[in-house]
């Protein structure tokens, strides 16, 4: 029999012993602030001071024109080398693109001979290559182009494409990186709070007053789960008005009560399984290494730092079970694309479904070994 | 020079000693003569100061305030401490505090015996020697921390003794050992001093029975003496028979006010059994912990239960409160049978556990109401009853006080107040005045008096001290899982025909175990001749190395074999990150594929079709169902279905034939910008090659003939892929995260579990000790580079195309920088929480932002710039990635060497000058 009231006051207890933890207040606010605001403000654009050298063996108006074309931000001035100097420089990681415009570049493109001009890319560098080669292409034949529209008219179909962004006009990476650390945040803290409120009663030996107690074992559970969960719930959307939409701009398309919604559900699992690492776990050093292990690949793998999709099949398919996939995909479609209930249903369903079979086995599992505890 | 005193020189001598932590005040004005070649005790509860006073004279604190001489200088002088600190044996308090509890017996023993500089078959023979005559020869395999209580504490003294000190000090050795043990353990330190008539030895003990038998006493409280002399000096001054009562009467009159000797009225027989055990047994794998144990306990009696630490009475207590369920036989509480799951029966118990166990986050009366309110105590009655109780328990001053500012003797009245909230018939006590002085603990006793005789509670107690043993009813004498004996005290002590209880204990515990007692009876041989060994020592005392390999290997072997005993921090190491590469390697993908799209097609031709086509035939793209309209368009892009759109506006087909301009349309989801920037890379792409095929197929033009092209080559990965950039960068950030994480608990946990004490009366320097502790996590790191680029090249197909050899040496610089952070966040935190915090914090944010694992620190602004370019994993990755990838060799990199080398020195600069050799 699960006493609501109990539950209520072993969670208020909770609170009472979070408030009195100058260690865990000092995580908490550090998280849900520096280090969202840090992340955010940092998040460099994808093409930013882009280092770039150039060998112009060619010394003419239009290769003139080309070197003048690339300038801060996106680019930093480029560098004059010689031609011999471009291995060296790449090798080295001075710089990530390297041009070399050849010898007679422009009488040879004025003649219609179409010379080519070579780009090398430092392919190790993956956030600039790709889109960097793209840019750096556009941008010298936009050069070329107009350099030679004087003298010879364009040729090309009238087929436009015109390509827009939604929901991020300028892709700008900080509204991207600010509220995926959030997340990031909500699902670290969650199952460390919980874990460590756990913990704590055994390493104080409390657990086992408790135990000698009416209370039951689901009741103990639910109580910091609940606690715990509001603490995050609080601290999240205190952080998400006033350090993401405040602090750092971003703007927030849609409903800030269903991401509470959302969050709330996610709570449900995370916490459960704080609490079940705790059980298992000897001490809290022991908590800190596990949590390394369990945490940092649901970060990592669940569409918060790079596309799911894109992933390996067995890591896609792998991490259907872990509630932050379905939480972040969610998060997502609320946050920058606006979308209501009837979009998320699914994710929210899925959230309930896992919730609710890691609450259970969490439970199972603490009722079963709560006598090698004391 | 030797330190052994001869005359009546002092052993040491304090003047005007004082000594704070924070506010409180240790010692207060301490002036002392220690003298020389005795057996010296320090009497008085916990708390009073005698740790520190130990701890002062060992010269493993530092001294604050006054003057300090031990054997014959002074203990300010650094030199004068590492000159005596070998003649210093120093055990703290605490069962096996200073032991490594996962090493084995003789192990333990080999480092301690190599951190005072013996070889190797000098060693063998003293370890031989102590475990003989203490009978631990045989359990030199055991570990430690599997000893009995009685068996640590004299593997503890074989370490104290392993290099013949001429002064052992002794911090309550016998505190939680039963009472043979405790008798052995004072034979074999009086045969010791046989051998030695030079040694003195200094003792610190709560057991006012044990000081009767010492040379000369130092009362202490409060940071204060109270009296000094022999204990017949003490007995005749204070005109009392026991020391104890010898004690109290020295106390300051504020502290004895309202303490009167302890007077039991007889228990009236009552009529019903409020507890009884049948054949209780609990068994632990293997391991009885409990063996068939009956007794029955009458309404309002006390029952006492004695026994050494660990033989069984707390599981006892346990099953008796419901906390274990019994493996067999049963107990009854009021004649009901105690089921774990039985919530109804545990109104009626109140338990009060070991050592203080509330809430110290919540106040004196928040704990109170909230037990009230968990055991049913109706709202109403709350506040009156909690009240009452702050009274009854002498609480009523201190309601909004969190407990841990309160002293011990009110905490446990605290922790007897809450077992008490909601008025049980019964009360099941562990050990509830261990460290409690004996005022409060006479007042405790006056308390359960008067709960027992006026109110009918039935008392079952546990407890150490004989006194108390002798007010209860009736008292069991547990050993090893089994109640050897079940009496009135009275009758149990003339059973026997002994003088007290102790005596007559330790007759019971002899009869059970004959072949302890044997080794004793041997007249042990401790040293064969006492000149002999001393006139080695003395060459190891004067000459002190400045760097001594030995010592710095003795702790690297003891980290070793604790790291390989202990499997969370060894699969932490070793799989750990091994798991993290696999995951990161396929997080942190930047290869952006499998991309979802859908098409509004409006103009529906050919013409357009083929338009979609293009698309859905690339790799990158994968189609989804056509778009309808423009809300299935919204729709569909706001739940992230479609990562992009195409609009094909009517008339397509026919503008173009006509050569009148047309625009598509794509949308494109900017949700993910990364992924937004590849996604219009690729359409773009996609585009020109469509215009450029229509153009030649429709039209005859060659549109790829432009005014000039351009040759792109992709260096290093001509394929564009993520992992064989992102594998090479992940190395570097684990080598620098675990290492790290895992040195960081190095030292914090002997912080925490007190063997850093070592390092403070041991001859080791603190560059020894860093090294020392810094060597097996270099060879563990190192092993996760070979494994992480085994790995690499096999699982992840990313060849080595540079130099491996040049690799590999900056890999072993660059774990020197790794784990020497680990080491300095170790000295700068006090719990290894805040240990891992801080090395993770600091390890992975810059590694991961500010290192140019993703972006180059040259893009970066500000402070990450800064922290960029000062990194030494900056430095690590470029040569990682130039070796894997770029082909690169010594000659090519070395420039990149020096940052690494020299963040390697400054950390470890920094932590060998941050760690204290003396305790503050």
């Amino acid at each position: 029999m699960m006493r609501l009231a109990n539950i209520y006051r072993l969670g208020v207890k909770e609170l009472w012993s979070l408030w009195r933890d100058p260690f865990m207040l000092v995580l908490i606010t550090w998280t849900f602030t520096f280090m969202i605001y840090i992340v955010g403000s940092a998040m460099p654009e994808a093409l930013l001071k882009v280092p770039i050298s150039i060998a112009d063996e060619d010394d003419s108006p239009l290769s003139t024109r080309i070197v003048s074309a690339f300038y801060p931000p996106q680019f930093m001035a480029p560098v004059p080398v010689r031609l011999s100097e471009i291995d060296a420089g790449l090798d080295s990681g001075n710089y990530t693109f390297s041009l070399d415009i050849p010898p007679y570049f422009q009488r040879d493109v004025l003649a219609g001979r179409s010379p080519s001009i070579q780009l090398n890319v430092d392919a190790t560098r993956m956030s600039q290559a790709f889109t960097g080669a793209g840019y750096v292409q556009q941008i010298v034949l936009d050069e070329v182009n107009s350099f030679v529209q004087r003298y010879r008219t364009n040729t090309v179909l009238p087929v436009d494409l015109e390509i827009r962004a939604r929901f991020n006009p300028n892709l700008t990476h900080a509204w991207f990186g600010a509220v995926m650390e959030l997340m990031n945040m909500v699902i670290m803290l969650s199952v460390v709070l919980a874990g460590a409120a756990l913990i704590r009663e055994r390493e104080h030996g409390t657990i086992e007053h408790l135990l000698a107690m009416p209370v039951t074992p689901g009741e103990i559970m639910l109580g910091k789960i609940w606690s715990m969960g509001l603490v995050v719930l609080v601290a999240s959307t205190l952080s998400l008005q006033f350090i993401v939409k405040g602090a750092l701009g971003v703007p927030i398309e849609g409903s800030v009560l269903l991401f509470m919604l959302l969050t709330a559900l996610l709570l449900f699992s995370t916490t459960s399984m704080g609490i079940f690492m705790a059980t298992i776990v000897r001490s809290m050093p022991q908590f800190g290494l596990l949590m390394m292990l369990v945490v940092m690949p649901m970060l990592m793998l669940s569409g918060g730092v790079t596309p799911r999709e894109s992933m390996p099949a067995l890591a896609r398919n792998f991490m259907e079970i872990a509630p932050s996939s379905h939480f972040v995909a969610a998060a997502q479609a609320i946050l920058y694309r606006g979308a209501g209930f009837a979009v998320v249903w699914p994710q929210i369903l899925a959230l309930v479904i896992i919730g609710v079979v890691f609450f259970w086995a969490s439970l199972a599992y603490f009722r079963k070994s709560i006598s090698q505890m004391v | 020079m030797t330190f052994v005193n001869r005359g009546d020189a002092p052993v040491a001598r304090m003047r005007n000693v004082s000594l704070c932590y924070g506010k409180t005040v240790a010692l207060e004005e301490i002036s002392l003569s220690v003298p020389a070649g005795c057996m010296v005790g320090l009497i008085g509860p916990d708390g009073v100061g005698k740790s520190s006073l130990l701890a002062i004279l060992s010269g493993a604190r530092v001294i604050q305030e006054g003057q300090v001489e031990v054997l014959g200088g002074d203990m300010r002088q650094t030199r004068h401490r590492n000159q005596v600190c070998p003649a210093i044996s120093y055990m703290p308090q605490g069962l096996g505090k200073n032991l490594y509890p996962s090493l084995s017996v003789e192990d333990n023993l080999q480092f301690f015996a190599s951190l005072f500089g013996h070889k190797a078959t000098e060693r063998r023979r003293r370890i031989d020697e102590l475990t003989q005559a203490t009978g631990l020869y045989a359990f030199l395999d055991r570990s430690a921390g599997k000893l009995s209580g009685g068996m640590k504490q004299k593997l503890g003294l074989c370490c104290a003794l392993i290099h013949d000190p001429d002064l052992l000090i002794l911090d309550e050795p016998t505190t939680g050992v039963d009472p043979l043990s405790r008798y052995q353990f004072w034979e074999l330190i009086a045969a010791i001093r046989q051998q030695h008539p030079g040694m003195s030895v200094l003792v610190a003990t709560a057991y006012m029975e044990e000081a009767e038998r010492f040379d000369w006493l130092v009362a202490m409280d409060a940071g204060r003496i109270l009296a000094t002399g022999t204990p017949r000096e003490l007995h005749e001054s204070t005109e009392q028979t026991t020391l104890e009562a010898a004690f109290v009467a020295l106390l300051p009159e504020e502290k004895k006010r309202g303490h009167k000797a302890v007077v039991v009225p007889p228990f009236v027989d009552g009529k019903d059994f409020a507890l009884e055990a049948r054949d209780l047994s609990m068994r632990f794998g293997d391991f009885t912990a409990v063996n068939r144990v009956n007794f029955c306990i009458r309404r309002g009696e006390i029952f006492g239960f004695l026994g050494a630490n660990g033989c069984g009475k707390t599981t006892t207590m346990k099953m008796l409160t419901g906390l274990l369920s019994p493996s067999e036989g049963e107990a009854l509480l009021f004649g009901h049978k105690i089921n774990a799951k039985d919530i109804v029966t545990r109104q009626r118990v109140g338990y009060m556990s070991q050592s203080f166990s509330l809430y110290s986050e919540l106040t004196v009366e928040q704990n109170l109401v909230l037990h009230a309110r968990l055991f049913n105590v109706p709202e109403a009655d709350i506040s009156a009853r909690v009240a009452e109780l702050l009274v009854q328990f002498g609480l009523e001053n201190v309601p909004a006080v969190l407990p841990n500012s309160l002293s011990l003797g009110i905490r446990q009245r605290l922790s007897l107040a809450v077992a008490m909230v909601h008025a049980p018939e019964m009360l099941i006590l562990d050990e509830p005045t261990s460290g409690v002085d004996p005022v409060a603990r006479d007042n405790f006793w006056q308390l359960l008096i008067e709960l027992s005789r006026r109110d009918y509670v039935t008392i079952f107690i546990s407890t150490h001290f004989m006194n108390e043993a002798e007010r209860c009813d009736r008292i069991s004498l547990m050993n090893a899982g089994q109640v050897l004996v079940s009496d009135t005290p009275a009758v149990i002590v003339n059973k026997r025909g002994m003088k007290n209880l102790e005596e007559a204990f330790i007759a019971y515990l002899r009869d059970i175990s004959p072949a302890d007692t044997e080794v004793l009876s041997e007249e042990p041989e401790l040293v064969a001749d006492p000149n002999e060994p001393r006139a080695e020592v003395p060459a190891v005392h004067r000459h002190r190395r400045i760097f001594s390999f030995s010592r710095t290997f003795s702790y690297s072997r003891r980290e070793a074999l604790e790291l390989l005993h202990d499997p969370v921090r060894l699969t932490m190491a070793l799989v750990g990150s091994v798991l993290l590469m696999l995951i990161m390697g396929y997080g942190i993908t930047l290869d952006i594929d499998n991309l979802s799209f859908a098409v509004l097609d409006r103009d529906q031709t050919v013409f357009s079709q083929n338009y979609t086509l293009n698309l859905s035939g690339s790799r990158y793209f994968i189609e989804h169902a056509p778009i309808t309209d423009y809300a299935d368009l919204d729709l569909r892009m706001r739940s992230g279905e479609l990562s992009l759109a195409i609009e094909i506006p009517p008339d397509f087909s026919r503008n173009i034939q006509r050569d009148m301009p047309v625009k598509i349309g794509a949308w494109i989801d900017g949700a993910m910008p990364q992924r937004a920037e590849t996604v219009k890379g690729y359409v773009q792409g996609i585009h020109r090659e469509w215009l450029i095929n229509i153009a030649k197929t429709h039209y005859g033009k060659n549109l790829a003939l432009g005014a000039a092209t351009i040759e792109t080559r992709y260096r290093y990965n001509p394929d564009v892929k993520s992992l064989p950039a992102m594998v090479p960068a992940t190395i570097p950030m684990l080598l620098l995260m675990i290492p790290a994480i895992l040195t960081a608990l190095s030292v914090v946990r002997e912080k925490e579990l007190g063997s850093i004490i070592n390092l403070y009366v041991t001859p080791i320097t603190r560059t020894e000790f860093m090294v020392g502790k810094q060597l097996p996590y270099l060879v563990l790191a190192m092993l996760n580079f070979l494994l992480m680029s085994f790995f690499a090249v096999t699982l992840f197909n990313v060849p080595v195309k540079g130099s491996f050899l040049t690799l590999t040496l900056a890999s072993l610089c660059f774990v020197i920088f790794s784990t020497a952070f680990g080491l300095l966040a170790s000295i700068f935190t006090r719990s290894q929480v805040a240990a891992i915090f801080f090395a993770a914090m600091g390890s992975i944010l810059p590694a991961v932002r500010f290192s140019g694992m993703i972006d180059p620190v040259s893009s970066l602004e500000g402070v990450g710039r800064v922290i960029g370019e000062i990194n030494p994993t900056t430095y690590y990755i470029s040569i990682c990635r130039g070796v894997f990838n770029k082909a690169l060799g010594l000659a090519d990199l070395q420039s990149s060497f020096i940052p690494i080398l020299l963040g390697g020195v400054v950390m470890m600069g920094l932590s060998i000058a941050l760690l204290k050799k003396q305790e503050k």
